[in-house]
Parts: C-alpha cells; structure tokens; sequence
C-alpha cells in the first residue's frame, strides 16, 4: 500500500492502558493505510480493540508507540491542545448515541465545530454555513428544529451535517447505525455512500456485517491486530431519499 | 482569539436553562441586594449622627466639673461643683485661641404660663452660647451682657416649651414662671432637633446664668463651661493650656486627678460615630454572608451543570475544543450569573434602601464605592466559585466523557 499517498497511516501502533496492575494490550501492532477516497468499516467483537483503534484514529488517545500519519503528519507526538486542533481541521465524527447538544437547535449544533475552529466568523456567516451542509443531508427546514423534535434518523443526519462542516478528510463514524432501525439505517449508509461518491474518506466502526458490506473495504480486528483486510466483493448500495 | 466565541457558547448555555440561571443568579440578587442596603442603612445612621453632632457647634471644648473618676470614686459629668465663675474668666483671659465662653448651670423645673404648665430644663448660659453652638432666635433677641450682670429675669426659650406653655401664641414679651419667679420671655429659639443621646434639644429654656444661679437654682459653682476657638488646629493646644490653667487655679499637685473633665467636640464625635461604624461593618459583613452563600449556589449548580453537561463537554473537546476553551466557556458562565445577578441585586439593593427611608423613616445613605465594591465583589464570586467547576470540566478526558452515561 503507498503510504504517501495514505490520508491515514498506521505504522506498528501499540496502545497498553494500565487500569490498576491490570495491563492492557489493546492494539497490538496494527499497521494500516488508508487512501483518500476510500470507505472503510472496522469490525470486530467486543474486546477486539476496534474501539480503540478508531479514538487513535481519531486523536482522541495517542498510541504508547508506533506512528500515525494523518495527512502526511505525524500526529503520535502532539499535545492536547495540538490534537483538538487536528480533530478540529481535519476529523469529522459520527456517534452511535448522535451527542448532539440538547435543548440547541439543529443548526447551533452544526455550528459547534466552527466555533472552536482557526476562522473567526460572524453570526451571519456561521448560520449560512450551517444552513448549506444542514441542506446536503436532506434536512433543510428543520433548522431551528431542537433534538428532541427530530427522529433518531434526522438527529443523526444533523449529526454528520456537523462532522462535515470543517471540510475534514476524514469522517470517523463510531456504530453510526447502532441505535437506528435497519429501514432508518439504510438512509443512512445511503447517506455516507454519497458523500464517499463525493470523495469524502470515510473510516466507521461496526458489528453488524449487512451494514460493513455498504462499505468499500472491511478490516476485520481481533485481540488488538488486523485479522483480516480485504475490499468488499458484494457491495451492498443503500437505497437513498437524498433529495 | 476564541474568547468571544466563549462568550457565544456561554450565553447559549446559560439561556438553554433559564430557570435553572435565574435560581442561581437569585442567590447572588439576594445577596449584593442585601449588601447594598445594609450598608446604606449604617451609612445613614452615621451621617444622622455626625450631623447631629455638628449641631454641638464648630470648635468646641466642653470642661465639666467634677471627674470621670475622683479620688477613685465615679462620678457623673458635672455633679461635683468645683468650676466657678472666676475659671470662666480666667479662661477668657488667658487661653489664646478662644473666642468665646460661655457659663454654664443646669436645672430641671417646673415652668407655667396663664393656666399651662410644662417641666422642661433650665439651662443658665452666657449670651456667647447662640454663637457658640451655632443657635440663631427664630423670633425676638437674646438676652444681654447687661442682663447678665444684673442678673435680670429674662430668658429665651425653645420650640417645644414654647409651644406646649403658649401653644399657637407668640411667646416673645410674655411672662414665663420658672419656680414662681416672673421671666421675660426675649425670644424663641429656631428648632435644633434631637441630641445624639436622643433628648429633645428644643425643650429648654436658656437665662442668663446669673440670674439662674441667683433666682432659679441657688448655689455659686457653675456644672461646666462652653468654649469656642477659632480653628481646629487650636482645639488641642487650647484644650491642654485650659486643663494646666484649671489645676493651677484649683491647686491640684502633679499626680493627682483633676477635679474637672476636659473634652472637645472631635473627642465626642469619634465616640459617637465609632458606633455606626461598627453597626455599619457589622450589618455589611452579615450581609456579605449572604453573598457568599450566593456564591456556593453558584458552585453547586455549575457543579451540578458540569456532571450533567460531561457528554456535552465530551463531544465539544471532539469537534476541537480546548481545555481552555471548556475552563473559559464555564467561567464566563459563572460570571456572567453572578455579574447579571450583581446588577439587578444593585437596583433591588438600591430600591430596598429607598423603601426603607421612605416607608419606615429610616435615614439610608446610598455610596457609590459600596455599589462598586457589591459588583466587583459579586464578579469575583462568579471567578472564585466557578473556577473550580470549570476546571474540573476542562480536565475531562474525551473518551470517558463521551462515553458518560
């Protein structure tokens, strides 16, 4: 795989927690490359360390050693502050639980990322950027919804409408699907294969393997390493009510 | 750079629970409210005392006869007789820096007119003692130096024996009898108010001390002796040559207790104002308790607000958020609380103090240094109270917060 032109690269990442005298190993020596374009599901069992692999994917944890290049940049070594600011500019997240902010209205939610970002914007330019992306998921008129006036399946499109904002290159989509009915799911993938038809690298987590045959290519983790890695041979296309 | 978007963020929050922030913000209302008003209402209680105190007259030194403690015996002001006229005198004489002087005797006595009668005091003065006391006649003239040495039955009396002898009659050319003796009532005095000690200063009636010493009171010695100078900077200096020129008259040998008590009006207004001070920090300080239980509401509820917000928190440090960030959002909200709080606790403070000066007559006195101090004070709660919370959030780890059920 050229790793140059990898947009994530993994090389021999370990992650050890330490819980007491316990020590864990939960990734041990993954390497991996993923290039622009792509659309990767990540399965595995519970305990497999799929979910740890996708917080160092993430920048929200640093690997006890190995390299992560994302973007060309060595990411293993920064600092808090330094990795808020690539989840900032580069990493879009998708939750299982959705976590948008409760009593806010859907488009306040999309602004979030924008706020904490390098830009100083106005109000006015805020909300116009949020209307934009609130629209390219099919929401557009339920802006001053709030979240609790949403479906599970909207709530979920304001949610990937906030982890497109930034522009990133990366979306990491942790059990995007996971609290949704497979009809709601389906919209969903939907969803995703479209931005991916738009370039947009997607990396997500997953342990239903209907919904990591939507995906282009399936690694298959177990015990902390890379059992399996190959491209999807039966590529199943979501039906989409994109509008 | 991103302080303005905290600033954004915050506000957002703050208005997501309104009710939860106006609670919050009530403690601090409360609070600075309370303060402000306590501290108007000492304020007030002073400036009525130093005015009161400024009616003694300007520059005063008040000698009374006899000791606070004689011989190891105490005694009240003026009770033992040891001042004579010749004192008086010799003060006037000597003392550089008086400008006036002024006998002084007292009695309590019945007094009639026509079929009225009333018990008022008798006071037996100098001409010098309207100057000295700043006293002006509101009708007729005060008695003279002539009167004085012929110790001549006049006398000039106050509002509230005037009005209770001769009701709405004007009193000035009417005989007033004080012990059965016939006075010539010259004038009335304009009305003083209350003393700081709370008696009625217009019920009074001032002769000349000759005359009451002679017709009304019996006895040679005099209860005390009013003195003015000229300038404040004379007070001590006249006030030391007054006490050495008294025990050389009065033969007291070095080591011995004066048989007299020397005070001047700076003496007795340090006294009676170091009271409302007290009353006043004393009001403030358990006002301020209040504020600070203001402040520990803030803390528990942003407490509170952190625990309850932690997925919140979580997924904003994933879309980049700083700790700082995080710190700052909390703080600001914590601030703008106790600021907003602080504010309206001001207008409530201030309309409390109006309230209580209009409906309870009590005398308040607003100072912009304690609505100042009250505001700062309560923005700096917000910090002190909130950093705590604040920081606890920001120090969350994204994963576990994101994880947070």
């Amino acid at each position: 795989m050229a790793a140059n032109h990898a947009v994530v690269s993994l090389e021999e990442v370990h992650k050890t927690y330490h819980t007491g005298e316990v020590e864990v190993r939960a990734v041990r020596g993954v390497s991996l490359g993923i290039a622009r374009g792509e659309f990767v599901a990540i399965m595995g069992s519970s305990g497999s360390g799929k979910s740890t692999l996708m917080n160092l994917l993430g920048c929200l944890d640093r690997p006890t050693s190995g390299r992560y290049l994302l973007d060309g940049e060595d990411v293993s070594g920064l600092d808090r502050d330094q990795l808020a600011d690539i989840r900032n500019q580069k990493l879009g997240f998708v939750f299982q639980s959705f976590n948008l902010l409760p009593r806010t209205s859907a488009l306040e939610n999309i602004e979030l990322p924008l706020l904490y970002g390098r830009q100083r914007l106005t109000s006015a330019e805020l909300e116009e950027k949020a209307r934009k992306v609130l629209a390219t998921v099919g929401l557009a008129g339920r802006e001053d919804h709030h979240p609790s006036q949403l479906s599970g399946g909207q709530q979920q499109r304001v949610a990937i409408a906030r982890a497109l904002i930034n522009d990133p290159e990366v979306i990491l989509a942790d059990e995007p699907t996971g609290n949704l009915d497979s009809r709601t799911s389906a919209e969903i993938m939907g969803i995703f294969q479209q931005l991916n038809d738009r370039g947009i690298t997607i990396v997500m987590v997953t342990h239903e393997a209907d919904i990591a045959t939507c995906a282009k290519r399936n690694i298959l983790m177990r015990d902390g390493t890379v059992q399996s890695d190959e491209p999807v041979a039966h590529r199943f296309l979501a039906q989409s009510n994109q509008t | 750079m991103r302080f303005e978007s905290s600033f954004k963020i915050a506000g957002r929050a703050l208005r997501r629970n309104k009710m939860r922030s106006v609670l919050t913000a009530l403690g601090i209302i409360i609070g600075v409210g309370a303060v402000i008003a306590m501290v108007s209402i000492g304020n007030g209680a002073k400036a009525q005392v130093e005015q009161q105190i400024a009616s003694l007259g300007e520059n005063v030194i008040l000698i009374f006869s006899g000791s606070v403690t004689s011989s190891g015996i105490r005694t009240g002001w003026g009770s033992a007789g040891t001042l004579k006229i010749e004192d008086a005198d010799a003060i006037r004489r000597e003392v550089p820096g008086v400008t006036a002087v002024s006998d002084e005797v007292v009695s309590t006595s019945q007094v009639s007119a026509g079929n009225q009668n009333w018990f008022t005091r008798i006071y037996g003065e100098s001409p010098e003692y309207f100057d000295i006391r700043q006293w002006p006649l509101s009708d007729g003239a005060i008695f003279t130096p002539q009167d004085v040495r012929s110790a001549n039955k006049v006398c000039v009396i106050g509002r509230t024996t005037a009005t209770q002898v001769f009701g709405s009659e004007s009193p000035v050319g009417q005989v007033l009898r004080i012990k059965g003796v016939p006075f010539l009532v010259t004038g009335v005095l304009t009305p003083k108010g209350l003393s700081p000690q709370g008696t009625d200063q217009d019920d009074i009636v001032i002769m000349p001390y000759t005359s009451a010493m002679k017709r009304v009171i019996g006895g040679t010695t005099l209860r005390g002796i009013n003195v003015q100078v000229s300038s404040p900077n004379d007070l001590a200096p006249a006030q030391q040559q007054i006490t050495e020129l008294l025990r050389q008259r009065h033969n007291i040998r070095p080591g011995r207790d004066d048989d007299f008590t020397v005070r001047n009006q700076e003496e007795i207004a340090e006294a009676a104002t170091s009271t409302s001070r007290v009353m006043t920090l004393l009001l403030g300080a358990i006002a301020s308790v209040s504020l600070v239980v203001g402040g520990i509401g803030i803390m528990n509820i942003m407490l509170v607000s952190v625990t309850e917000r932690t997925r919140e928190i979580g997924v904003r440090l994933a879309v980049g958020a700083h700790g700082r960030d995080i710190l700052t959002q909390f703080l600001i909200e914590a601030v703008t609380l106790s600021s907003i709080g602080g504010i309206i606790g001001i207008v409530v403070g201030l309309t409390a103090s109006q309230l209580l000066s209009a409906l309870a007559h009590w005398p308040t006195l607003i100072s912009i240094s304690s609505i100042v101090v009250a505001f700062l004070f309560s923005a700096a709660v917000g910090i002190f109270f909130g950093f705590y919370p604040a920081r606890e959030a920001a120090r969350l780890d994204p994963i576990e917060a994101l994880r947070y059920e």
